[in-house]
C-alpha cells in the first residue's frame, strides 16, 4: 500500500543543510493503523507530508498504491487532516464538507449525498447548516475529518489531529476514530505526540528519533482491534506503552 | 539588494510609461504646429518635438526634472520663482499646524481615557469625523480669517491642525488602550496610582500607534495646507504655484509644484519613521 | 481598572446647585449671554455625568447626542448673544433655514460632485485595484516592486494631481472622477495584495492535498479570505473619495457641484450656504461609510471582527 524505500529529506537552511528525514524504510499494509511518535524534530510530520506529496523526499523512492505520491494525491487516494481543523469560516459546515469535493468536480446530488453520509459517519449529522465558529473545537475537528473523508479516499492522513483539544474531547473522539476505522477499514497513518494515544489507536507504533529524523524502531501492537478505553489500564497496554516510552529514551541517547 | 531591484525596475517601467504617454499626449500639438508651418514631421523629429514643448500636455520626465531642479538650485531661495521659498511657505504652516493639531489630540486622548464622560461624549463623534471630507471647510477658515485680518500662516495651520487632530486623537486612545485587563490588574495589585500606570503602562505601549497616526497626521497636515493655499489670492506656497500653473496652463510648473510636496511629504515621513526607529530602538520595542 | 467617580447623590448637592447659580449669575452680569452658555454647559456636563455612570447601550447612545446638543445649543446662543457676524459664523439655526431653502441647489450639487465624481471614480479605482492586484497576484517581483510604491503614495498629497487632471479630462465630473480613481487606487491595492497573502500555510497546504488549480484556490479560498482586507481599503477611501471629488472642484467645475458652490459662496460670504453645503458632505461621507460598512457586515459575516 505505501513503501518507503531509503527515503531521506534535507532542508537548505540558512545555518546549514537540516538532516529532517534519513533513510527511512517502512511499509504500511492496507488496513493498517500506524502511528508515528516522537519528539519535535524526528520528522514525523514531515514524513506524513512526503507520503501526500507537500514535501518531495531528497533521495530514495515513496510509493503509494504503487504510484509517487503527487500521482496518488491526483487521483484521491488520501484525505489529509491537519493539527487544526481548516474550515472556512465562510463556509457552512455542509459547504466545507462540500469544498473538496467540488474540487474534484463530483456532481451536486452525489455531493450532498456524500455530504450527508460523513456527517451521519462522524456523528454531526443535523449541524451541516451551522458555520463552523458556532461549534465546539472537537465538533469542528470533526468535520475536517468527514471532509477527508468525503471522497472516499482509501487513506486517511492524520497530523496530530487533537492536539489542540482537551484530553476528555481528545478520549472521546480517540474512541470514535476507532469505530469509524472499524466500520470503513481506511488505512490510517497518524501523527502524535501523546504515548496513550499512539498505543491505544494503532495496530503499529512507529518511534521515530531526531537528528537526523529517522526511524528507530517499529512496535507491532499485540492488543485486539476492538478496544474500549478501558483497555488503557491492561497490563498488556501498559507493556507496549512501555516499549515505546523505551524506544523514545534510546533515540535520545544519540545526542 | 534583493528589496531594492523589484521598486527600481516598477519605477523604470513608470518611467518609460511616462515617456510613452508624453508623446502620445504631446503629438497632436506637435504635428498641428508642424502642419501649420507647413513642415511635415518625420517619425523621430515629431518624438523630439513632444519632447520640448513650453507648455506640453503631459511633460516628459526629464522636463519635469529640470523644473524641480530650476525650482530648487537654480532660483535664489528669496525669489518668488523658488520653489525652496514656496515650499517652507507650506512647509512651515504645515509643522505649525501639525504640532498643534498632534499635541492637542494626545491631549485630548489622555483626557478620554481617563473619564468616561469624556470618552462617551466625545469618542463617537471623533470616529465619525473620520468618515467626513473635513478638508472641505479649507477655503472658508482662509476666508472668514482674512475677513478678520489675519492672513499667512495662522489660518493654514489651522486647518492642518484641525486635520492632523483627529488621526492622533483615535490612534492614541487607541494605543492608551492596548494595555489588556491583566496588566492593569497586576498595576492595580502593586497599588500603582493612575499617573504611575499611565507613565509606567499605558503611555509606552500606547508609542506605536502614536507613531503611526503621527505619520497619517502629518501628511494630512501636509494636505491642508496646500488645499488652504488655494482659495483666489493666495500667492505663496505650492498650493498657489499649483493654481497659478492650472491658471496660466503652465504644465511643467504644476508637476514641478506637485513633485515638490510629494517630496516634502515624504521627507516629513521618514523623519517620523526615523524618530520611531530611534525611541522604539532605546525603549526596546524595536524588533 | 480605572474608576469612573463615584455615583450617588451627594449631601452637598444644594451647596453646589446654589454656587452654580451663583457663578452663573455672576458670569452674566460680567459679560452678557454668557450666563446662558455657561449654564447650558454645565447642564449638559451634569447630566452625561450622570448618564456615564450606566452601563449599555441606551447611555452610549444618550451621552454623545446630548454632547452634539450641547455644542449646537452653545453655538446658537453664543452667535445670538455675542453678535457674531454670519460672515464669520453663522448659527444653526441659519445654516438649518439654508439647507431647508436651497434643498433642490444642494440635491444637484450632490448628484454632480457625491454620485458622479466621487462614486463613480471610486467604483473604477476600486474594480483596477483588485484588478492589479490579482494580476500581479503571480508575480512575487512585481508586489516588491509596487507595494513599496503605493505605501509611499499612499502618504503624498496627490489632490494635488487635480489641476492636471482637470487640464486633462475637461470640468465636468469625469476629471473629479479621474482624481478620485488616482486617489483610492492605492490604498485599495495594497489592502487587496495583503488580504491575497492572507492565507495560512495550512490552508494552503490543504487545498494542495486536494490537487486544486490555481483558480479554484483563488476563487474559493483566497478571494473570500480577502474581503475583510479589501472592506478595509473600501472604508478608509470612502472619504478619500469625497475630498478628491470636492477639492478637484476647486480647480475648475461647471457651475455646480459642492465644491464649487463651496468656493464662489466663500467669495460671496453667504457662510449660511457654505455650511449647509459641508453639513451635505457630511452626511453623504458618513452615509457613504456607512453603507461599506454594511455592505462588509454582509459579505464577512463569519469574521471575527463581525461576529460579536
Amino acid at each position: 500500500m505505501i513503501e518507503a524505500k531509503g527515503v531521506s529529506l534535507t532542508f537548505q537552511t540558512a545555518d546549514g543543510p537540516v538532516h529532517a528525514l534519513k533513510d527511512v524504510n517502512l511499509s504500511i499494509n492496507k488496513g493498517d493503523f500506524v502511528s508515528f511518535i516522537g519528539p519535535s524534530g524526528c520528522g514525523k510530520t514531515t514524513f506524513l507530508r512526503t507520503m501526500a506529496a507537500l514535501e518531495r523526499p531528497t533521495a530514495g523512492t515513496l510509493s503509494v498504491n504503487g504510484m509517487t505520491p503527487d500521482q496518488a494525491r491526483k487521483s484521491r487516494a488520501y484525505g489529509y487532516v491537519f493539527q487544526a481543523p481548516g474550515l472556512y469560516p465562510w463556509r457552512t459546515i455542509a459547504r466545507n464538507i462540500s469544498l473538496p469535493l467540488e474540487i474534484m468536480g463530483f456532481s451536486k446530488p452525489d455531493r450532498e449525498a456524500r455530504i450527508a453520509r460523513v456527517l451521519e459517519l462522524v456523528e454531526l449529522a443535523g449541524f451541516g447548516g451551522k458555520y463552523p465558529w458556532q461549534l465546539s473545537g472537537g465538533m469542528q475537528q470533526r468535520a475536517s475529518i468527514a471532509r477527508a473523508l468525503a471522497f472516499d479516499a482509501e487513506i486517511l492522513l492524520m497530523d496530530e489531529p487533537f492536539g489542540a483539544l482537551d484530553e476528555i474531547v481528545r478520549d472521546r473522539l480517540n474512541e470514535a476514530l476507532l469505530e469509524l476505522w472499524a466500520k470503513t477499514g481506511k488505512t490510517i497513518g497518524f501523527v502524535t505526540h501523546s504515548i496513550p494515544e499512539a498505543v491505544y489507536l494503532s495496530t503499529r507504533i512507529v518511534v521515530m528519533s531526531p537528528r537526523p529524523g529517522r526511524i528507530s524502531r517499529v512496535i507491532e501492537s499485540t492488543l485486539p482491534r476492538e478496544r474500549p478505553l478501558e483497555i488503557r489500564d491492561t497490563p498488556e497496554f501498559i507493556r507496549i506503552a512501555h516499549e515505546v516510552r523505551e524506544g523514545l529514551r534510546e533515540g535520545h541517547s544519540y545526542d | 539588494m534583493s528589496r531594492v531591484m523589484p521598486v527600481l525596475v516598477v519605477l523604470l517601467g513608470i518611467v518609460a510609461l511616462w515617456y510613452g504617454a508624453a508623446v502620445a499626449m504631446n503629438a497632436p500639438w506637435a504635428r498641428d504646429q508642424a502642419a501649420r508651418a507647413g513642415t511635415p514631421l518625420s517619425t523621430g523629429q515629431l518624438i523630439a518635438a513632444t519632447m520640448v514643448q513650453e507648455r506640453p500636455v503631459l511633460p516628459a520626465p526629464h522636463q519635469v526634472a529640470k523644473g524641480l531642479w530650476d525650482g530648487i538650485a537654480g532660483q535664489k531661495i528669496t525669489s518668488k520663482r523658488s520653489l525652496v521659498w514656496h515650499g517652507w511657505i507650506t512647509l512651515s504652516a504645515t509643522l505649525a499646524g501639525f504640532a498643534i493639531g498632534a499635541l492637542a489630540g494626545a491631549a485630548l486622548a489622555v483626557a478620554i481615557v481617563h473619564s468616561r464622560v469624556m470618552d462617551l461624549s466625545i469618542m463617537p463623534w471623533a470616529i465619525a469625523s473620520q468618515t467626513v471630507p473635513i478638508l472641505a471647510i479649507a477655503p472658508m477658515v482662509i476666508v472668514v480669517f482674512a475677513s478678520a485680518g489675519v492672513t499667512g500662516l495662522v489660518p493654514k495651520a489651522m486647518i492642518s491642525a484641525w486635520l492632523s487632530f483627529f488621526p492622533v486623537l483615535v490612534g492614541m486612545v487607541k494605543g492608551f488602550r492596548t494595555p489588556d485587563r491583566m496588566q492593569l490588574d497586576q498595576m492595580h495589585s502593586w497599588s500603582a496610582s493612575r499617573a504611575q500606570a499611565f507613565f509606567l503602562l499605558r503611555l509606552p505601549s500606547s508609542l506605536p500607534y502614536l507613531f503611526a497616526s503621527l505619520k497619517v497626521a502629518v501628511a494630512a497636515a501636509l494636505v491642508g495646507t496646500i488645499v488652504g493655499e488655494l482659495p483666489a489670492g493666495a500667492t505663496a506656497g505650492l498650493g498657489a504655484r499649483l493654481l497659478s500653473g492650472s491658471y496660466y496652463g503652465q504644465t511643467i510648473q504644476i508637476w514641478s509644484a506637485l513633485f515638490a510636496a510629494a517630496g516634502l511629504a515624504a521627507v516629513l515621513v521618514a523623519l517620523i519613521g526615523l524618530i520611531e526607529r530611534v525611541v522604539l530602538k532605546r525603549m526596546g520595542l524595536a524588533r | 481598572m480605572t474608576r469612573y467617580g463615584e455615583g450617588g447623590a451627594r449631601p452637598g448637592a444644594l451647596i453646589l446647585g446654589l454656587a452654580v447659580l451663583v457663578l452663573v449669575l455672576a458670569a452674566n452680569r460680567w459679560w452678557p449671554g454668557s450666563g446662558l452658555l455657561l449654564f447650558v454647559w454645565l447642564a449638559g456636563w451634569a447630566v452625561n455625568s450622570r448618564l456615564a455612570h450606566y452601563e449599555g447601550p441606551i447611555s452610549a447612545m444618550l451621552v454623545p447626542l446630548i454632547f452634539g446638543a450641547t455644542l449646537l445649543a452653545s453655538w446658537e446662543i453664543a452667535c445670538a448673544s455675542f453678535a457674531i457676524p454670519p460672515v464669520i459664523l453663522p448659527a444653526p439655526s441659519a445654516i438649518g433655514a439654508a439647507f431647508a431653502a436651497n434643498l433642490p441647489l444642494l440635491w444637484g450639487d450632490f448628484v454632480q460632485t457625491i454620485l458622479k465624481g466621487a462614486l463613480s471614480g471610486w467604483l473604477i479605482g476600486a474594480a483596477l485595484a483588485v484588478a492589479v492586484a490579482v494580476l500581479i497576484d503571480r508575480s512575487p517581483f512585481l508586489q516588491r516592486g509596487l507595494l513599496p510604491i503605493g505605501n509611499f503614495v499612499a502618504a503624498l498629497p496627490i489632490v494635488g494631481i487635480a489641476p492636471i487632471l482637470v487640464m486633462w479630462f475637461g470640468f465636468d465630473w469625469q476629471s473629479k472622477a479621474a482624481v478620485v480613481v488616482i486617489m483610492v487606487f492605492f490604498p485599495i491595492l495594497v489592502n487587496m495584495v495583503a488580504g491575497l497573502k492572507a492565507t495560512d500555510a495550512l490552508a494552503r497546504d490543504q487545498i494542495a492535498t486536494w490537487s486544486a488549480s490555481y483558480a479554484q484556490a483563488l476563487v474559493k479560498l483566497r478571494l473570500p479570505s480577502a474581503m475583510p482586507f479589501l472592506f478595509n481599503g473600501l472604508k478608509i477611501t470612502t472619504t478619500l473619495a469625497l475630498i478628491g471629488a470636492i477639492v478637484a472642484e476647486f480647480f475648475g467645475s461647471p457651475t455646480r457641484g459642492m465644491g464649487f458652490r463651496i468656493s464662489t459662496s466663500v467669495g460671496q460670504l453667504n457662510l449660511a450656504l457654505v455650511w449647509a453645503e459641508i453639513l451635505v458632505a457630511a452626511l453623504a461621507g458618513t452615509a457613504f461609510y456607512g453603507i461599506v460598512a454594511l455592505i462588509e457586515k454582509r459579505v464577512t459575516f463569519w469574521h471575527p471582527s463581525q461576529r460579536g
